[in-house]
């Protein structure tokens, strides 16, 4: 029986205590970031932003998440129950679970995997499906329009997506998440990181992590002006702040993707005195958190693209040019013989 | 060892049962969430095999963009029940048969396998032992090495595939007015205003 339990029981222990620290620490975070987006929105558009609960409105999410939970969930009478009910937490859980393989710092992952990129890939094209339920549960015209774009959308930006993955892969030679962010680790800090060589790929990963989190300027499915507010419009309470939640995550888990995949994950900038001195940790939040910068300042300066200018970008601009990068980029290590 | 079977005969017996559920389920967007599940716990049952890159891709292929398509289109469809069921007695007989030849050709092909194990000797790329090479690693040395014709004919087959599916759908109709980006950023200021200067109170 003592067997057993060091054998499977113990192992299970840590890894829901790591999990459970990594849940704290990136719910608070979120909270912080939500609250932040916030504030950028507001100072771009010269107003305060939230300001009253707490000292310079820090509290703001606190006080949001208590009012959701307290209100009373609205299930409409025409709605699938058990689907309307599913869809968010679907949203939510696998938003979370991607998170198992993000290694923070060497080492520090839930489960460091040899498909890690993969699987994170995997994950993020799951989760369309919240969207898609929630929509069709709700048997409503504007959610289910929502969620059709929605479905359009996150398919056609995937695709892109994979190219860049794969394209960066090639100039690893691993699929493993940590390889990923060693392997950019060189002499000259931070121009070793792949946004240098990969520039077009990084642009292009950038906004195609956008439209797959639904973000302005391509948040279509939830476009305020023409669907009210789409697949959300019938969720109220507990389920909205899953909803929420999800793609709060999601937004963030795409930020810590791109720190890993082209700005050298918890890589100081610079391997030099004042910048290593500071653990990667560090590192890695600052990074994601810049990026996350930027992600709101694009919701804050970009009007919102129409629907079919969206499916022109994703198909005739980025799939034929994220092909063409990865011939190139092949080619280019194949004939200087760099390849790993 | 024990953990390992319970949680194949966790997988496993969700798998049938979502496999049935997909058959018997009245609402057709159900009937494809039960898909999705069976799809899940295949690739959960991939994992157990020790063949997490097939399961990954799985999950990518099969539930994160065929199944979506799945999805789009049942919830589009104004499926009428009364009707699928009429036709359920004229089809059982086909329907049947083709599952029955289905099942012997699994039969015999498994039962090859197990029945004489020296089939896997005769094998001609043998699976290299995991702890040396990673599942992705194995099969990237067969596919593009071994294989490569065979597998860039299977792209070409997909290629045809495609193309007649555009050439199928694509209509161009005469007479409808489209957007030309081209057009409209070549446009200047010069080419579209006209400045007049109009006197106060005058009007055009």
């Amino acid at each position: 029986m003592a067997e057993f339990f060091w054998a499977y029981v113990w192992p299970v222990l840590v890894i829901a205590a790591h999990s459970v620290l990594l849940l704290v620490v990136l719910l608070v975070l979120i909270a912080f970031l939500l609250l932040a987006d916030r504030k950028i929105w507001a100072a771009v558009q010269l107003r305060r932003g939230p300001n009253v609960v707490g000292p310079f409105g820090l509290l703001q999410s606190f006080a949001d998440l208590l009012k959701f939970v307290l209100k009373e969930p609205v299930i409409p009478a025409g709605a699938n129950k058990g689907v309307f009910l599913l869809a968010p937490l679907v949203s939510a859980v696998l938003a979370l679970s991607a998170w198992a393989v993000i290694p923070v710092s060497p080492g520090w992952a839930v489960a460091n995997i040899n498909v890690g990129i993969l699987y994170v890939f995997a994950i993020s094209s799951l989760e369309v499906y919240g969207v898609i339920m929630g929509g069709w549960a709700s048997n409503s015209k504007y959610p289910f329009l929502g969620a059709l774009r929605s479905a359009a959308q996150m398919v056609s930006y995937e695709v892109s997506i994979g190219f860049v993955i794969i394209t960066v892969l090639l100039c690893v030679g691993s699929l493993n998440l940590t390889d990923i962010v060693l392997a950019q680790q060189g002499s000259l800090g931070m121009f070793n990181w792949f946004w240098l060589p990969l520039f077009p790929l990084f642009i292009i990963f950038f906004v195609s992590a956008l439209a797959e989190t639904n973000r302005p300027p391509f948040d279509l499915p939830e476009a305020e002006s023409e669907l009210v507010a789409g697949f959300m419009v019938e969720y109220s309470s507990t389920p909205y702040l899953l909803f929420m939640l999800g793609e709060y995550v999601a937004i963030v888990l795409m930020c810590a993707l791109t720190t890993i995949l082209f700005l050298g994950g918890w890589l100081p900038p610079f391997d030099i005195a004042p910048f290593n001195w500071l653990p990667g940790v560090f590192w890695f939040v600052f990074k994601v958190v810049f990026v996350f910068f930027m992600f709101a300042m694009v919701k804050a300066i970009v009007p919102r693209y129409r629907y079919d200018q969206l499916m022109r970008l994703g198909w005739k601009v980025f799939l034929p040019l994220s092909l063409f990068m990865i011939v190139a980029v092949a080619s280019v290590l194949h004939f200087f013989d760099l390849a790993p | 060892m024990i953990v390992a079977d319970a949680f194949f005969y966790l997988f496993a017996t969700v798998c049938v049962g979502a496999g049935l559920m997909v058959i018997s389920a009245r609402n057709p967007v159900h009937a494809v969430l039960f898909l999705i599940l069976a799809f899940v716990n295949s690739a959960g049952l991939f994992i157990l095999l020790g063949a997490e890159f097939l399961a990954l891709i799985l999950i990518v292929v099969y539930v994160g963009a065929v199944a979506v398509l799945f999805l789009f289109v049942v919830m589009m469809l104004d499926v009428d029940f009364a009707e699928l069921r009429a036709g359920f007695i004229a089809y059982l007989p086909v329907g049947a048969l083709i599952g029955i030849v289905l099942l012997i050709e699994l039969i015999l092909v498994l039962g090859a396998w197990v029945i004489t194990p020296e089939v896997a000797a005769h094998v001609t790329t043998p699976t290299p032992p995991p702890a040396e090479v990673s599942n992705t690693q194995a099969l990237g040395q067969v596919l593009y090495t071994k294989y490569v014709y065979f597998f860039e004919a299977a792209g070409i087959v997909l290629l045809i595939a495609m193309i007649g599916a555009i050439v199928l759908t694509l209509h161009h109709k005469e007479g409808v007015k489209r957007q030309n980006i081209a057009d409209q950023v070549a446009r200047r200021p010069e080419d579209a205003i006209e400045v007049r200067h109009v006197e106060p109170g005058q009007g055009l």
